[in-house]
């Protein structure tokens, strides 16, 4: 049975997408045989972010109305064979998305892959209901900063009462918090809350930490997923994460602010 | 012309009435029913006052149509005065017709929403229209974290919380409130009325601690207070906040 994992916020912009392409490959590097289904239909961008966005055909909503096969529709990464995308619809209602459909679907790539990661769109609607409602496991992107908090929290207490397992009075959802785009300076000179900060608001935890970085905006543009940049902080996080998530011991980096050498200072390193 | 303060006294009394529970919205069934049964009991039917309940219809039902059944139960000689139960929207209509929107009474209400699955047993009804008396003996503990945007509601007791209260958070309870994790969501206690009902927290940083109605918000409370252990209560209709012992 696949482990299904929702990648999910309730605020738009934390970096949903970049974390699920990460992961999605991280998993798949580590060679699980890995699926990653976007949800949001009407603003499909996992496509992007993967660099595969030429080559859909079919999408997810031509799958659960019948118009085409799951076969059809699943785009095979190109740098790792491990890893498959499933595209949402650019041009269909999110209503499409019935939770019989999505059952459905969610239930044929489980018999094929080891893990499936649904991207969830921002929100607290249909389509992000739908991306939670069958998951196992959790991943909350939060930005260390007030508002992306609360709507954590909020789409936490949604996980808890209204996805299968809740309705189902199975175990609940395993959560797990992701802080991306943390900026260590700032947090030093109180502009931003710290890891600790945002860890005692939501009582959960810690998967990881991202640092803000460059690399994600040129990984994003370039369809590259940022965990292939094994030279950036954020591509080396990533793939902690993916190690902390397959239960290795891995301690968290890039939490403190660089000290600069004398020479990085003098040669402007 | 002076006023006769001996003219009426007004006093609470308790009365006990028929009650129709409504188990369909299909009208057409309930007249044929009524009709059976008013052919069995004639006279008990004539000029009977009658309290309507909607609390036995499924949470989606369709809405009520209360002129419909009003007209109808009037048409055979039966006064209808009161509803209970329902939905705004159907409160709203049965008060048109003439009809009176009826407290809860002692029977306790099955909460609709509890987004936690915890919830006390509701005790089997009481007979209506007795005062409001709320009967201690379902206290709810809710052991896992409660968040913004979510509701607990202890029904005709004490709600008790082990775990954190995010902001956007909600606690009510007809009885006490204790919460022991950081609290900083809302929290109303006795809300069916009760002014002795008090809130106890280990770490004040509630949004808003309401009791009976009362209310204080996050910054009328002494800034020594924050993140403190204290509990609430009412004293002459005032809100208190004080320290608990260490």
């Amino acid at each position: 049975m696949a482990k299904i994992i929702v990648i999910t916020s309730g605020k738009g912009g934390v970096g949903k997408t970049t974390t699920a392409a990460a992961i999605g490959m991280g998993l798949a590097l580590r060679g699980n045989r890995t699926v990653v289904i976007d949800f949001d239909v009407g603003l499909r961008n996992l496509d992007l972010i993967m660099g595969c966005e030429r080559r859909v055909v079919y999408d997810f909503i031509n799958v659960i109305n019948g118009e085409a096969k799951l076969k059809q529709a699943l785009i095979r990464d190109k740098r790792c064979e491990d890893l498959y995308i499933l595209p949402a619809s650019q041009t269909k209602e999110k209503e499409a998305l019935t939770k019989e459909g999505v059952g459905t679907v969610i239930q044929e790539l489980s018999e094929h892959f080891d893990y499936i990661l649904c991207d969830s769109p921002a929100g607290i609607e249909h389509g992000a209901y739908m991306a939670m409602y069958y998951a196992d496991d959790a991943v909350v992107v939060t930005n260390p900063e007030v508002s992306s908090v609360r709507d954590s929290d909020r789409m936490l207490g949604i996980l808890a009462s209204k996805s299968r397992r809740a309705e189902n009075e199975q175990d609940p959802v395993r959560e797990y918090l992701l802080l991306t785009r943390y900026n260590p300076q700032r947090v030093q000179n109180g502009e931003m809350l710290s890891v600790n900060d945002v860890q005692e608001i939501l009582a959960l935890d810690l998967l990881g930490v991202i640092p803000e970085s460059e690399a994600v905006l040129n990984a994003s543009n370039s369809g590259t997923p940022v965990i292939l940049n094994q030279q950036s902080e954020a591509g080396q996080a990533y793939m902690d994460i993916v190690a902390r998530y397959l239960g290795e011991e891995v301690p968290h980096r890039f939490l403190e602010v660089n000290k600069k050498g004398l020479l990085n200072r003098l040669f402007g390193g | 012309m002076a006023t006769n303060p001996h003219a009426f006294d007004l006093k609470a009394d308790s009365f006990s009435f028929p009650t129709l529970y409504l188990l369909s919205t299909d009208l057409d069934a309930v007249e044929a029913l009524l009709e059976q049964r008013l052919e069995q009991a004639p006279d008990f039917f004539r000029n009977a006052p009658l309290v309507i309940d909607l609390s036995r219809l499924d949470t989606n039902h369709q809405m009520v149509e209360f002129p419909l059944l009003v007209g109808m139960l009037r048409g055979r000689g039966i006064i209808p005065i009161g509803l209970r139960g329902g939905t705004p929207e159907e409160q709203h209509s049965a008060t048109l017709t003439e009809l009176a929107i009826l407290g809860e009474g002692a029977r306790p209400k099955r909460t609709r929403s509890a987004p936690t699955a915890v919830e006390g047993a509701p005790p089997e009804a009481t007979a209506a229209g007795e005062a409001e008396s709320t009967p201690a003996s379902s206290t709810v503990v809710v052991t896992r974290p409660v968040r913004s945007g979510q509701r607990v509601y202890a029904a005709g007791g004490d709600l008790v919380v082990l775990a954190p209260v995010s902001s956007g958070a909600e606690l009510m309870a007809d009885g006490h409130i204790h919460t022991y994790s950081a609290l900083r969501g809302r929290v109303l206690a006795g809300v069916k009325g009760d002014r002795s009902a008090r809130v106890f927290c280990s770490s004040l940083q509630a949004e808003l601690v309401s009791i009976a109605g009362r209310y204080m918000l996050i910054d009328d409370y002494p800034p020594k207070m924050v993140g403190q252990s204290v509990h609430f209560y009412l004293e002459r209709d005032h809100l208190y906040i004080q320290p608990l012992p260490a």
